[in-house]
């Protein structure tokens, strides 16, 4: 707990009288893959809009790095070294793919800096190219991409703004095996770099491979935390993903939780 | 590496820009000159102010998607402040007090807020300047509540009615309809003078080309790139840790100032500044100059400004009254068949030749357009 990155306590987020996300706690610490996990509806999405100022939290604390996020705005909360990435990759079409990351890289110089022309590329727009392996595609434009290459296009837009913490909501959703491979490769990479990752996935077989903890969530709140083989012999997981014990025979048993 | 030097910014590009622009500025500052008498010399320089708000507007609005349906409030702004200051100059040559037109309302001693604009540097910074800080001050008061879109432009647009309002109900302080007329010279320069007139013919021109060259810097820039994000998605920017709300009010209050200096420029070239020229149809007027000739393109934007200026006026020489059913019908051809203006249509026309010429055989050959063909474009 001493290395605790990201703190959210008691944290209330409401639409219309709706609780989606209802009294949460979670620690996420220094260099872990964490993943976020639950039935659709859990609120997973909303905790990482919360901690990125897209929502605006009714009650709670979110605390980074020691310094409280709510009431921020999220240029702001950016600023303060947390990146993310959308379900849906918006990626700016009129751009190529090189401006695309430039623009991102470029997100910490001043006014005057700004206003001139780019020549030529930062090792770091290099680099954030080269490890989603669209260096190839650095002058297409950006509107010409497939899903999953826009996808990579937004992990190396925030890869070259050095976050310190990154949050991914479902990276490989639409993505082949292989190019899951790759991504969960890339995320333990730069876990290793020092970038504590917050990863989305309904994807149990990537969780498995890639997580060093879990966090299932369910109805607004945490349900159990631990290591995948921890929460898999959860049975209030088992529960939740599947309907009450009795009924925990069907099918999807092994596909799900096994 | 070796494969991403390939691809930065081509000098070739650049080269093709240069001779663009400077048979541009030939054109402008020799030929014409030497071509038109001093009327048309004159219109031309009245199309030129005019290009000049246009290339502001496709800063604001076609790099940076706010439709800015107001502009005559900032061209207003600048307008009324050089006017100001020529009616005073004129006014000290003659002994008076106060210039003609307040004598006329009954105004004796000259308003606190003429008092400034005695001194030509507060008048020429003040051209620029008042628009700027004007535009910054609605800018971040707009764009900060996230109003875009056609809200925006209502509001823009309300705005240049409102100023209207005001200058018609201040008849003692700013002329009321009538607004300022009846000027003899522009810092030392006889407005009826032929010879003065083709030195402010000149000026204008400098003016219009440097405009044109920053803002071809600003759209170049990375700035550039991150306003274009902002138009195309203005929420992913935020999680990109910009502040959409600064990037778009840098493009509000660069394209103000220019309307403003264009307002500035404009008063000595056509001797009037009146609430008629800068209310909310004149404003629309501005839009519709970039929209025909086209938008993201700021080359064509000005271009768009001279061509429907021109022939309005040849229009309404030939078909009095016929000017503005032919502007409907312009506007009508434009968003029909070609939405991205003028400038779409000479892309499609370069890429069609291109074509026809790889058909001939040119073998692979691709030439640059030839210059020539192009040089209405940086006009």
């Amino acid at each position: 707990m001493s290395d605790a990155l990201l703190t959210v306590r008691g944290l209330k987020v409401v639409f219309d009288g709706f609780h989606a996300i209802d009294g949460l706690d979670l620690t996420v610490e220094r260099n872990e893959i964490r993943f976020l996990i639950g039935p659709n509806g859990a609120g997973k999405t909303t905790l990482v809009d919360a901690i990125t100022g897209l929502v605006k939290p009714a009650e709670g604390s979110i605390l980074f790095e020691g310094s409280e996020l709510v009431g921020r705005r999220e240029h702001q909360i950016v600023r303060s070294g947390v990146g993310r990435t959308f379900q849906t990759p918006t990626v700016f079409e009129q751009l190529s793919v090189l401006e695309n990351v430039d623009v991102a890289a470029s997100f910490r110089l001043a006014l005057p800096k700004l206003l001139r022309a780019r020549r030529g590329t930062t090792p770091a727009v290099t680099a954030a190219l080269e490890a989603v392996g669209l260096d190839a595609l650095a002058d297409a434009p950006a509107g010409t991409l497939s899903h999953g290459q826009r996808q990579w296009l937004e992990v190396a837009m925030v890869l070259c703004q050095g976050p310190r913490l990154l949050l991914l909501d479902e990276p490989v959703a639409g993505m082949t095996g292989e190019e899951r491979t790759r991504t969960g490769e890339l995320i333990q990479r730069i876990a290793g770099e020092g970038t504590t990752v917050l990863v989305i996935e309904h994807d149990m077989d990537f969780v498995r491979r890639f997580a060093t903890r879990v966090t299932v969530m369910h109805e607004g709140r945490i349900l159990t935390e631990g290591t995948v083989s921890e929460v898999q012999q959860d049975e209030t997981v088992r529960e939740v993903y599947l309907g009450r014990p009795r009924d925990a025979r069907g099918a999807g048993t092994t596909e799900v939780v096994a | 590496m070796s494969t991403l030097q390939k691809l930065f910014p081509s000098r070739s590009g650049r080269a093709a820009f240069l001779v663009r622009f400077t048979l541009a500025a030939a054109t402008l500052l020799l030929v014409a000159p030497a071509l038109l008498n001093d009327f048309r010399l004159g219109l031309l320089a009245r199309y030129l102010c005019l290009a000049i708000i246009a290339v502001g507007i496709g800063l604001a609005w076609g790099q940076g998607g706010m439709l800015v349906l107001g502009q005559g409030l900032f061209f207003g702004l600048g307008g009324y402040a050089m006017g100001m200051h020529m009616k005073l100059e004129e006014a000290a040559a003659q002994n008076l007090d106060v210039p003609d037109f307040m004598s006329w309302s009954g105004v004796e001693s000259l308003p606190a807020l003429w008092k400034p604009f005695e001194s030509a540097a507060f008048a020429i910074a003040a051209c620029v300047l008042i628009p700027m800080v004007v535009a910054a001050l609605l800018g971040t008061l707009i764009f900060r509540q996230r109003v875009r879109g056609a809200y925006f432009a209502i509001l823009s647009q309300a705005m240049a009615a409102a100023f209207v309002i005001v200058l018609i109900g201040q008849q003692g302080l700013t002329g009321g309809t009538n607004g300022l007329t009846n000027f003899q010279s522009f810092f030392g320069l006889r407005l009826a003078d032929p010879a003065d007139k083709r030195t402010l013919y000149l000026l204008v021109v400098v003016v219009f080309l440097v405009v044109f060259l920053i803002a071809r810097q600003l759209v170049r820039s990375r700035y550039g790139k991150v306003l274009i994000a902002c138009r195309d998605a203005e929420d992913r920017v935020r999680f990109l840790g910009y502040d959409p709300t600064l990037v778009k009010v840098v493009a509000y209050a660069a394209a103000a100032g220019m309307a403003g200096l264009a307002g500035a420029l404009y008063v000595p070239v056509v001797g009037i500044m009146s609430p008629a020229l800068l209310g909310v149809v004149p404003s629309i007027e501005m839009v519709i100059w970039v929209a025909l000739g086209g938008r993201t393109v700021l080359a064509w934007a000005a271009a768009g400004a001279i061509i429907v200026s021109w022939a309005r006026t040849d229009l309404s020489e030939r078909f009095p009254s016929g000017w503005l059913y032919a502007q409907g019908a312009l506007f009508i051809l434009v968003i029909a068949f070609a939405p991205k203006g003028l400038a779409g249509v000479s892309e499609g026309l370069q890429a069609h030749a291109r074509r026809l010429w790889a058909r001939r055989g040119g073998g692979g050959v691709r030439e640059q357009e030839p210059a020539e063909k192009r040089v209405e474009v940086a006009a």
